[in-house]
């Protein structure tokens, strides 16, 4: 039952006597625990947000789109955040999917909007090869994909938000933003598809056929319906439309080894300034911008574990008073002065192990709660996974850096049952 | 490093032999101290004036404190050079001590208070677990300084009265029959019927083990229990 010797007695002491003060000791594992939870939580989310994006570009070899900057391109294609400055002609489109190392492209062209949401025009290829995530093709939750001009299928978000359901009749309007006011009221489309939620923002567009971009600004000239000139939507039917120019395309290919050709092939075109980008690539310039931000969030939340921390050691230090006694009698019964070290060294890696657990747990909760939400708001996917290196290594330091400050209480203590011999002097 | 068996001496050799013993405390001021010689089973009443460093003494017996100058030999181990582990380890497995009051972990029970010193010496737990369990000794223990086992067991310091809280100091100090037993001042918070008693079950819990006792106190009604007197001038 008892054990004698050295290391023995230290850690049920050291538990008993925190379980003794367990009034002060809650209140310092809470502290700690809350520390962790938001360090995991600040590195969880960093972690994940980089999966989703990633996710999103998972199946496809290089965004093609008008030469600008490749952070751009990758935005504005592929993120809907922001718009193009330039378009790409159809004709260069054609010539890069007959390349011959080229699988599949998916045509994108945006520029409209539905109730806030993006519009985005492509091809039956958009369901064929899309991919997201790890590598799953797109299913559909109710409905199929666009086969009529005006037919349009809706991401998981737009049809929980704005509550559609397959047979809608939607009107899409011409812009984006808040300052989009014209409608193409004339040619009004009909829901035949829901996707399934992707975590992606497919989860938030309204997709339509090219043909549908094409048909809805067939009167339209220079941004503006042509009055006078009007063209209703069954005469729409019989144009031609063959898209002019398109805003960006995806391109998967037969070998992933013949992607930098590729690219310098696009790059090099001679027709048309376009720029070829590795979704990989763009993505890693992205977070060389957005990772300052992620920096200075990680940052806050150690120095908010030191803070944690600290509140250990003041409280410890307080208790060093009240326990010199304590000390004393250790010392009387044959501690030495190395175990009334260890004692309290022993006590605050406990606190430590104690807050880390805690947070951990406390991580979870909070993920479990707040994971609709995130997948909802912010298309971030938080999976209930077990944790990762990274995190298990924090949690480690964590624990290091409790039992390092642990270090100076109980070398205070250790100097004073030197000094004291078994006197306490108050 | 732990301090074997073999280097403590034999039971008849004496416990304590010091001569010339001096120890200055930080501030300058110097406490000189005579010679002690104590045979096993011997036991030695120690008082003096307050300020006379009566406490200084029984943490230099204890190991705790270094003597500046003298000789210091606690069962044949020099405590004037041996290295503060030996010291420690020495104090372990040989020596019981009682305060002059709080001797109780608030946050152990009696029991567990009382079987603290043989969680540091396996030598002392081993003793104590010749006739048993350490339980089992735990209880002799309590009895015989007529505290009943049943009822104290298992409460904390806090719920006991002062003087059955120095009775469970000396049950911790005599368990594992250390070789030596120091008490500082242990009756100071007693008041006089219980204060006989007490020491009345502490030496006779000593006489048992054959254990040498220095009992520190400034009541010198008090020393005739003891077979010897030394008086410590300020």
């Amino acid at each position: 039952m008892m054990r004698a010797g050295f290391w023995g007695p230290l850690p049920s002491l050291a538990l008993r006597s925190l379980w003794h003060r367990r009034g002060s000791v809650l209140l310092t594992v809470a502290t700690i625990a809350l520390s962790v939870a938001l360090l995991l939580g600040v590195e969880r989310l960093a972690v994940e947000s980089r999966r989703s994006f990633a996710s999103t570009v998972s199946g496809t070899d290089l965004v093609v789109g008008a030469r600008s900057g490749p952070v751009n391109l990758l935005l504005y294609a592929v993120f809907h955040v922001g718009d193009a400055t330039n378009n790409v002609s159809w004709q260069s489109y054609l010539d890069v999917a007959h390349m011959p190392e080229v699988e599949w492209t998916i045509p994108i062209s945006l520029g409209d909007s539905h109730r806030g949401f993006r519009v985005m025009g492509t091809t039956p290829d958009f369901y064929a090869h899309y991919r997201y995530g790890d590598h799953q093709p797109l299913g559909f939750a109710s409905g199929g994909a666009v086969a009529d001009v005006y037919d349009a299928v809706i991401g998981s978000n737009v049809a929980v938000k704005l509550d559609y359901a397959v047979g809608r009749k939607i009107v899409l309007t011409h812009g984006t933003g808040v300052g989009a006011q014209m409608q193409h009221a004339d040619k009004p489309f009909r829901v035949v598809g829901v996707l399934q939620p992707t975590g992606t923002p497919i989860d938030d567009t309204v997709v339509v056929g090219l043909d549908g971009i094409e048909a809805i600004h067939i009167d339209w000239h220079a941004g503006i319906r042509l009055p006078g000139a009007e063209v209703d939507a069954e005469q729409a039917r019989h144009a031609d439309l063959t898209p002019k120019s398109i805003t960006a395309f995806l391109v998967g290919l037969h070998s992933r080894m013949a992607v930098f050709g590729v690219q310098r092939a696009i790059n090099d075109y001679d027709q048309e300034a376009m720029l070829a980008v590795l979704p990989g690539v763009a993505l890693q310039q992205l977070w060389s911008i957005v990772g300052v931000a992620q920096q200075a969030l990680r940052a806050i939340s150690v120095m908010v574990v030191a803070v944690g921390l600290c509140g250990m050691l003041a409280a410890l230090l307080t208790m060093l008073g009240e326990r010199r006694r304590e000390m004393a009698i250790l010392r009387a019964v044959g501690a030495r002065p190395a175990t009334v070290f260890g004692l309290l060294v022993a006590e605050a890696g406990m606190l430590g192990l104690a807050g880390s657990v805690l947070g951990l747990a406390l991580l979870y909760i909070a993920m479990a709660l707040a994971r609709p939400a995130f997948d909802r708001i912010a298309g971030i996917r938080l999976p209930l996974t077990a944790p990762t290196a990274t995190e298990w290594l924090l949690l480690g330091a964590v624990l290091l850096a409790s039992l390092l400050a642990g270090c100076l209480p109980a070398w205070i203590a250790y100097r004073r049952s030197l000094a004291d011999g078994l006197q306490v002097r108050l | 490093m732990s301090l074997s068996q073999a280097t403590v001496q034999a039971l008849d050799a004496p416990v304590i032999r010091s001569s010339g013993l001096t120890h200055t405390w930080r501030g300058g001021r110097s406490l000189r101290f005579p010679a002690i010689e104590l045979a096993a089973g011997e036991t030695l009443f120690v008082h003096g004036p307050s300020g006379s460093g009566k406490s200084t003494l029984l943490g230099m017996l204890a190991g705790v404190l270094v003597p500046d100058q003298g000789s210091l030999n606690v069962l044949g181990v020099s405590l004037s050079d041996a290295r503060q582990a030996e010291r420690d380890r020495l104090r372990a497995d040989h020596v019981g001590y009682i305060f002059q009051q709080f001797n109780l972990l608030p946050y152990l029970d009696v029991a567990a208070n009382v079987a603290l010193a043989c969680r540091f010496s396996a030598p002392r737990l081993a003793t104590a677990t010749t006739h048993g369990s350490l339980d089992a000794e735990v209880n002799r223990l309590l009895e015989a300084l007529a505290l009943a086992p049943g009822e104290l067991r298992e409460r904390r310091a806090g719920e006991l009265s002062v003087g059955q809280q120095q009775r469970v100091a000396a049950a911790r100090a005599l368990i594992g029959g250390p070789r030596l037993l120091i008490a500082d001042e242990p009756t100071s918070a007693l008041d006089s019927d219980t204060r006989a008693a007490f020491i009345e079950l502490m030496l006779a819990e000593c006489t048992r083990h054959r254990t040498s006792v220095v009992f520190v106190s400034h009541d010198l009604s008090l020393a005739s229990h003891f077979d010897r007197m030394l008086r410590i001038a300020a």
